[in-house]
């Protein structure tokens, strides 16, 4: 290959554009104009300034999680960095492929608290899966290059590269390709033929069994999914998914009991409870999702894909590791599962299918929608109803309204719920919204928020309109931290400090004032009317939907409690729905 | 699956590359994960191919243990990650330097003693003596110990550099 000589600006838009990166989301400053100059002079990557650099890199995750690609940022240094490591934490907690690119004060001047200089790599190196300063203008070229191969493989994860100003205007070979080869990191996608056969042996024998999936679908790839509900339909198990691992298998199909966990559905978490067999498929043990350890799924073998090996055993100790990527070990295990004729045990099967059978019929998630106050959950139903015509992504913030979208939006295919499970960020949804229109232009994009959360991320109205993104926030106004009021009443005596949403704004006026579009719901039989009207305006909308405050999140396994222990509905008064042990916990 | 929950101590050989910030990737580790590290060392050992060798003495139950091994090879410039305990027999030695400061009887308890540990003298003057002892930790613990009725006045050790029996490499 011949060596071409160009800036450091020049190669870093050239290893994206190499990188097939067509949209980048930023915010300039001092130390990156450099790059910010070489954006204005081309027009293969597109840039969407954001409002925050925090937006930026939420934006980037809503557009990874969204098509599988890699989501880049582009901030400076000092503050530019550290607005950003939420968003870095969020993504390397949800394994979500991001790459950021941070200004830096140039080489000579680092260490001597110069202006706008922060120690990027320090700040970041326990939240981004690697870090990368640049140093010599010889090692920028192969430095972008790996970036994205270590953002991209293995478990993915957020990666920065650090760029000092003056990498970014001196002269540099572009000596690398974008084919990378790594001496020391070296991830396994393919999964050991001999521990696959065993688990096809210990599920062959299964009496209970289930298959517990998660977001390590989500990331393999859309083939995954496909190889999963193969893997279900063939032997007839009944499947539940974590929060992040929602669309990698269909909602509506008879064989999902929904999600488990600390909100999931009664018949998912007695299932996994009374289990004989689990099948783990790229889910990491959440403690939302085990309840108290000790007693998670007591008389169950377990069985564990995951390509990452730390996620093996970190929380629950597992009867067979199988370490790999999804599709590769699900399409053996397949394989496996034909050539040697095994059959799931048809009459075992049949009885626990009439036990699931049973403790669905508690309908766990029913609510009462009467004709004067709205539901939230009755409006989500609502949204999802008249939504499935469309394609349609959805994100959320963080709180009851991300559980109650977690249960009452069904999601068939994967890569369109976009939540942040790991870190629970209050403010992701909107820009992670903003991201996934950039790359799905005509599809419906809907951020289901609460009315505080809204208020982390707000600015972000004021991109959504100069990118014409017609992205629609979803707000559920309890006028209540409704979570945080939930636990409150639960734990601490309803005292409900600091948890009341005081002095919001007219939602609608807001949205007006960016050049928005709001709309205003306070009756039941309004809802259907104005999610229509949502839908056909080709124009950001924020909706402000006066929901019942005093809605709780239900079903729910207090924390400390195991599986089988879930409260249904609101306890009598007096009663400790937590013992103090549980109340440690968060 | 039940697993261990006995405290055990292991010690770990991790080969990485030589650039800045590893050290800060392996500690920030540790601390960030509440993982304890009873000892650690690290030095260039492959200048060629710039890799460094780092020899961390741990504690914890079988499932920490583990948890450590796997956070640390998840680091990506980290090449090897082997646990020299769980592995077989291995060797490990540790380097002290010790000030013992007296004069009269103690002086010479203080000398015999050394003698008996073959620790060598290399630096004396007429109220102090600078003893280098090399051995397993806990001959240095023993050695230190027996100094602090002698006149104890400072230690430096390097903490334990470790490497398996036998003709196997790393
Ligand atoms: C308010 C709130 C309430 C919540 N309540 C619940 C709840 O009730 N139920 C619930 O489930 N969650 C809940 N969560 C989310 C929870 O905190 C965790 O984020 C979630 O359970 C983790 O999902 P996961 O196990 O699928 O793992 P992820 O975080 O998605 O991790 C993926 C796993 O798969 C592995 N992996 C990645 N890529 C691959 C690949 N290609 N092949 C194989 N393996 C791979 C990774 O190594 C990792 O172990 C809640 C979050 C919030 C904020
Ligand atoms: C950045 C951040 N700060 C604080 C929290 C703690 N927290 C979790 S849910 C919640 C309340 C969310 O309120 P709202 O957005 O109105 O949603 P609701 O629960 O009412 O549906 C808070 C404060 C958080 N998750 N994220
Ligand atoms: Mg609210």
């Amino acid at each position: 290959m011949a060596q071409e000589t160009m800036s450091g600006a020049k190669i870093v838009l050239k290893a994206l554009v190499d990188q097939g990166v067509d949209v980048i989301f930023g915010y300039p400053g001092g130390a990156v104009l450099p790059i910010y100059d070489e954006l204005f002079q081309q027009n293969q990557i597109k840039h969407v300034l954001v409002r925050h650099e925090q937006a930026a890199v939420h934006a980037a995750e809503g557009y990874a999680r969204s098509t599988g690609k890699v989501g880049v940022v582009l901030v400076t240094s000092g503050p530019g960095a550290t607005n950003a490591v939420t968003g870095l934490t969020d993504a390397l907690m949800d394994s979500i492929p991001v790459v950021c690119l941070t200004g830096q004060v140039p080489t000579h001047l680092i260490g001597n608290d110069a202006f706008q200089e922060a120690d990027t790599t320090g700040i970041t190196r326990q939240c981004t899966k690697h870090n990368y300063l640049v140093k010599k203008s010889d090692d920028l070229a192969r430095t972008m290059h790996e970036a994205f191969y270590v953002a991209t493989t293995g478990r993915p994860g957020p990666v920065v590269v650090d760029l000092p100003k003056d990498i970014l205007m001196l002269p540099a070979p572009y000596n690398a390709t974008a084919k990378v080869k790594h001496k020391s990191y070296k991830p396994q996608v393919k999964g050991d033929l001999k521990k696959i056969e065993e688990a096809v042996k210990m599920l062959a024998n299964a009496k209970k069994p289930i298959i517990y999936g998660g977001g390590g679908i989500i990331n393999s790839g859309p083939g995954a999914s496909q190889l999963l509900t193969n893997f279900a339909r063939t032997t007839g198990f009944p499947v539940t998914l974590t929060l992040m691992g929602l669309g990698a298998y269909p909602a509506s199909d008879k064989q999902f009991l929904g999600m488990l966990g600390m909100h999931g559905t009664y018949e998912a978490n007695m299932a996994m409870h009374d289990c004989d067999v689990m099948l783990c498929v790229g889910a990491r043990f959440d403690d939302r999702v085990t309840g108290l350890l000790s007693a998670f799924a007591p008389n169950s073998k377990k069985i564990h894909i995951d390509i990452d090996p730390s996620s093996i055993n970190k929380n629950v100790a597992v009867d067979l590791p199988i370490i790999g990527d999804v599709a590769h070990v699900l399409e053996d295990m397949l394989k496996v599962w034909k050539s040697s004729q095994a059959k799931a045990d048809a009459k075992a099967l049949d009885a626990w299918w009439s036990e699931i059978n049973g403790w669905r019929k508690i309908n766990c998630l029913a609510f009462d929608q009467g004709s004067e106050i709205i539901k939230p959950q009755y409006a989500i139903r609502r949204l999802y109803e008249l939504t499935r015509g469309r394609e349609t992504f959805i994100t959320t913030e963080v709180g009851q309204h991300q559980m109650w979208a977690a249960q009452h939006f069904g999601f068939d295919k994967p890569n369109q719920w976009m939540t942040s499970g790991g870190l629970g960020t209050m403010g992701y949804g909107f820009p992670a919204a903003i991201g996934v229109q950039m790359a799905h232009p005509d599809a419906l994009v809907v951020d289901i928020s609460g009315e505080a959360s809204f208020m982390m991320n707000m600015q972000e109205l004021s991109t959504a309109v100069q990118y014409r993104l017609p992205v629609k926030v979803f707000i559920l106004n309890n006028m209540y931290m409704g979570m945080v009021r939930q636990w409150q009443e639960l734990l601490h005596g309803s005292r409900y400090s600091e948890s009341y949403s005081e002095a919001l704004p007219d939602f609608v006026k807001l949205a007006e004032s960016f050049g928005a579009v709001g709309i205003r719901v306070h009756k039941p039989d309004e809802l259907d009317g104005a999610i229509k009207e949502m839908m056909a305006v080709d124009r950001p909308v924020l909706m402000d939907i006066l929901v019942d405050q005093k809605e709780n999140c239900y079903p729910m396994i207090p924390s400390g409690k195991p599986h089988n222990q879930m409260l249904l509905g609101p306890v009598a008064a007096g009663t400790e729905a937590i013992a103090d042990e549980g109340k440690v916990l968060v | 699956m039940q697993m261990s929950t006995e405290i055990q101590c292991h010690t770990i050989s991790v080969l990485v590359d030589n650039e800045s910030g590893v050290l800060a990737r392996v500690i920030g580790l540790f601390s960030g994960r509440g993982y304890n590290i009873e000892s650690l060392t690290v030095s260039e050992v492959d200048p060629r191919e710039k890799l460094s060798r780092i020899t961390l003495v741990t504690s914890g139950t079988e499932m920490v243990i583990e948890q450590i091994k796997a956070q640390l090879s998840r680091l990506v410039p980290i090449h090897k990650v082997r646990d020299l305990t769980v592995e077989g027999a291995h060797v490990s030695r540790e380097l002290a330097l010790i000030k013992v400061a007296g004069t009269g009887d103690k002086r010479v308890e203080a000398l015999r003693i050394a003698d008996i540990f073959r620790a060598n003298v290399v630096d004396s003057t007429n109220e102090s003596f600078v003893f280098e002892i090399v051995g397993k930790t806990d001959k240095l613990d023993a050695f230190i110990k027996l100094m602090e009725p002698l006149g104890l006045i400072d230690v430096a050790r390097t903490g334990v550099a470790a490497i398996a029996r036998g003709a196997e490499a790393l």
